[in-house]
């Protein structure tokens, strides 16, 4: 068999950092093939080295049979390699056709719109995708976004597609669908390289599966040779994964409650459309919906960060419905946000100067109007050892960190006030297996400790795992409350498209 | 064989350091081209600005006269950029700040030294203040270019003086030339070494020691830093970033206000046309040159002064248009901001052609 890629003994290291250690890779022709592993094992840089934005030290990567170098994504583009990035580059005031013509080389300075338009269509056609092209960007769903990604790919003719956590932000039945055009993608003849940590796609779809773990290609399985178990030993290396105990939640004492909530987009459109909701003292409160129903506008309005057009927040029985997020803060509610790394970190000052963001005023960090450098330092040593950050050497800009590391830096700061209430948004995603892990432990240890938590994620394993109860979210609107106890992926399923409810 | 860049992952300190001197020592190569062909030999033309410069009491108290008014600019301008606030408008805010400084010296009949340049260095604090904050609320309000506003406000900054001393200001006795008339003594900074090198420059030292204690060391200043690192995660830490800009800007404008103090206050004692000749642009490269740390600031102000002071007196001896110390400053920003690239690039030579 000839391989379409081939990587051989790749190595990369960064400043303290063997980020790649020895990785050998295969990619047939027509083959669906599977990347797994930790955050921080090494998928990132990996994908990094193929689209041509890190150069590896050493190694070789061929393509075709012919050896490969890249200095820029420009140069991997050309030779037929392009990757859907789970931030989407698309300019959003553009159009769907607007922002495909964008990614093709090679138009002309004058050119036949109705002729490029017609081959766009026909890639459209082919794999029975309904979009408009004439539709701004904006007004999609994330899901139809994703396809403009991939249909940027497919109209430049792209031999090897590289698919980074594709259905993070997809409902199961987008799952489903994007699963069949991949699928026939494949058949097709092109190559497909999925990064996954979700074991039943990966069970799902794949031919080939390899586990990345600690920089390291530790071995590539064929579809048969592999089950959930045996994947998920390899990934975090032990043969169990935990489950936690879950904390039966009394409901007794009322920690939050919203009343007849509505928020208004800069649009004039409802963000969140009369939205009720309890929270009881040492609950998790799951809150389902596919990404853009009003999940983040709900977040942010609980921690201050946007107005309430309407409506009311009761914490115990004080109003806390128009705060700014200090004062939410001192009012016990910590935030977890959805984009870690846009709006949870100063990417360019050390973990340290991270720790303390949101209390850096306290008198714990602050003599008069100068800072406590001694226990800003004592501070961070103290949290990286708590919650096993791997930071780096001392005075390490907080963005040479791993993903999981950055999530592990906010969780430990927001947590570090003991709040009352806890609004985490898709707190494990893109997280590997054993950082998701620990995000659920903190999570019920907290909840264990009379802190309350609305968990808003689109994982369901996570949500039924965790919650005591589970809403759901449908266009700004509770459109369903379920005990996950009794319920079933399906059930969930209908609620988050809309079409029911109870 | 062709030549491709390539990024550093890791842009070597020691590199990082030394960019700014090796910028400036090519700006000096390239300009030596310019000498050539205006008929001055480069190597006897730097001498002797460094004679000029250094070489005497006269010249070194010129330097630091020139000096004192560039530290109070960059160290405004550098405030500002911490927070990635562009500034543009220090040269405007030194013309506020003169002004202010001048209304009080000229109006308020304070007898008492102290208080006289007490109150003028407050006029002309919150008249530099006051001149960005205007940039400062149209940028935190309504998101309006501050690099704009305060660029334009120069211009409005510069004709308004020019108007008071054409007109209302103008002294009587002064033969119809554009200036006030004469401070008192009480509104004049204590002047050494029978020279006129004046105490502002000390003034500009402490400045630029309590700037860097505020940016280093204060509650404020770690806003800052987190502000212009990032300024959504510093809304979502509950910072008022609106507040800040404001402020920041404010204070930028404030400090460069004051090298407008200096200048009617120690060295013209009267407020006049052109009361500075650009400081405020100059301000722009030095603290970019200084990295925007203030002990830099002091220093690379330094090596304009020595720059200034030596290229008037190739006007003198060789006749050179002052064009060329604008030129220099020129191929120096242009140097620095090239090296910015080789810092996090290098240039690598390939054989044959490896794009498949």
């Amino acid at each position: 068999m000839s391989n379409l890629l081939q990587i051989q003994n790749i190595r990369k290291t960064f400043p303290g950092v063997v980020a790649l250690d020895d990785i050998s890779l295969s990619i047939a022709p027509g083959e669906i093939h599977t990347l797994l592993g930790e955050n921080g094992a090494g998928k990132s840089t990996l994908m990094n080295v193929l689209t041509g934005l890190y150069r590896p030290d050493r190694g070789e990567i061929l393509f075709d049979g012919a050896p490969i170098h890249f200095n820029s994504p420009r140069d991997s583009l050309a030779v037929g390699i392009g990757m859907v990035h789970q931030h989407f580059m698309l300019v959003p005031a553009h159009t769907v056709f607007e922002n495909i013509l964008l990614a093709l080389d090679g138009v002309p300075l004058l050119f036949s719109k109705k002729k490029y338009k017609q081959q766009v269509q026909t890639i459209l056609d082919d794999l029975e995708l309904d979009l408009d092209l004439d539709d701004p960007v904006w007004k999609l769903s994330i899901g139809a976004q994703q396809w403009i990604e991939l249909i940027k790919l497919l109209a430049r003719d792209c031999r090897l597609l590289i698919l980074d956590e594709p259905t993070a932000v997809l409902t199961p039945q987008e799952s489903a669908r994007l699963f069949e055009v991949l699928t026939r993608l494949r058949d097709r003849g092109k190559s497909i390289l999925f990064i996954s940590h979700k074991m039943r796609e990966v069970m799902e779809l794949s031919d080939r599966v390899t586990v990345l773990k600690k920089g390291c290609s530790l071995v590539t399985l064929k579809r048969g040779e592999y089950d959930e178990n045996r994947l998920a030993s390899l990934m975090i290396g032990e043969d169990q994964i935990p489950m936690w105990i879950k904390p039966a939640c009394k409901r007794d004492q009322l920690a939050l409650e919203i009343k007849n909530l509505s928020v208004r987009n800069t649009r004039g459109r409802a963000d969140l459309d009369n939205f009720n909701m309890k929270l009881y003292r040492g609950q998790i409160l799951g809150v389902a919906g596919v990404a853009g129903n009003g999940q983040k506008p709900l977040a942010e309005v609980l921690t201050g960060l946007k107005e309430a057009t309407s409506g009311r927040i009761l914490a115990g029985d004080k109003d806390i419905t128009n705060s700014t997020a200090r004062s939410s803060y001192i009012a016990g509610i910590a935030h977890i946000p959805e984009d870690r790394k846009s709006i949870g970190i100063a990417p360019d000052m050390t973990v340290g100067d991270n720790l303390i963001m949101k209390n850096f005023n306290s008198k714990l960090f602050r003599r008069w109007i100068f800072q406590d450098r001694a226990a800003i330092r004592k501070n961070a040593t103290a949290k990286i050892d708590q919650f096993a950050i791997k930071a780096g050497p001392d005075g390490n800009p907080v963005r040479y960190l791993s993903g999981g590391n950055i999530q592990k830096v906010i969780i430990a700061r927001e947590l570090s006030e003991k709040p009352a209430v806890l609004v985490a948004l898709y707190p494990t995603r893109g997280l590997d297996i054993g950082s998701a892990e620990y995000v659920h432990k903190v999570i019920i240890d907290g909840a264990n400790q009379g802190m309350s938590t609305i968990l808003i994620s689109e994982d369901l394993d996570e949500l039924l795992k965790l919650s005591d109860e589970i809403v759901v979210m449908f266009r700004g609107r509770l459109v369903g409350c379920v005990d996950p106890q009794e319920t079933t992926r399906e059930e969930i399923g209908l609620l988050m498209s809309g079409e029911v409810q109870t | 064989m062709k030549l491709i860049t390539e990024k550093r992952e890791l842009s070597s300190q020691l590199f990082r350091f030394i960019a700014p001197i090796i910028s400036v020592l090519v700006a000096l190569f390239v300009a030596g081209f310019l000498l050539q062909a205006a008929g001055v030999n480069p190597a006897q033309a730097y001498f002797e600005i460094l004679q000029e410069a250094l070489g005497s009491t006269y010249g070194l108290s010129e330097t630091l006269v020139k000096t004192t008014p560039l530290i109070f600019a960059s160290l405004g301008v550098s405030l500002a950029f911490r927070m990635q606030i562009w500034n543009i408008g220090a040269e405007g805010q030194i013309y506020m700040g003169a002004c202010g400084a001048s209304g009080v010296a000229l109006f308020s009949g304070i007898e008492s030294h102290p208080v006289m340049i007490t109150a003028m260095f407050l006029a002309a604090f919150l008249c530099g203040g006051l001149w960005a904050g205007v940039a400062g609320i149209l940028r935190a309000r309504w998101r309006v270019n501050e690099v704009i506003v305060t660029l334009l406000m120069n211009y409005i900054a510069i004709l308004g003086v020019d108007y008071l001393i054409y007109g209302p200001w103008k002294d009587p006795k002064g033969y119809n030339f554009p200036l006030t008339a004469q401070f008192s003594d009480a509104a004049r900074l204590t002047e050494y070494f029978d020279t006129r090198f004046h105490s502002g420059f000390f003034l500009a030292l402490f400045c630029a020691l309590v700037l860097y204690l505020f940016m280093e060391r204060t509650v404020w200043g770690y806003e800052i830093k987190v502000i212009g690192s990032n300024p959504k995660a510093a809304r979502y830490a509950g910072m008022r970033t609106g507040l800040a800009i404001f402020a920041v800007l404010f204070l930028s404008g404030a400090i460069a206000g004051i090298a407008g103090f200096g200048e009617v206050a120690g060295l013209q004692h009267r407020l006049q046309h052109g009361i500075s000749p650009g400081y405020g642009y100059t301000a722009i490269i030095i603290a970019w040159l200084a990295k925007r740390s203030a002990l830099g600031v002091v220093i690379v102000s330094f090596l304009m002064g020595v720059l200034l002071v030596g290229g008037d007196s190739l006007q003198l001896t060789w006749q050179l248009p002052v064009a060329f110390v604008y030129a220099f400053q020129g191929l120096i920003l242009f140097f620095l901001l090239a090296s910015d690239f080789f810092i996090h690039n290098r240039l690598k030579l390939v054989k044959g052609d490896h794009h498949a």
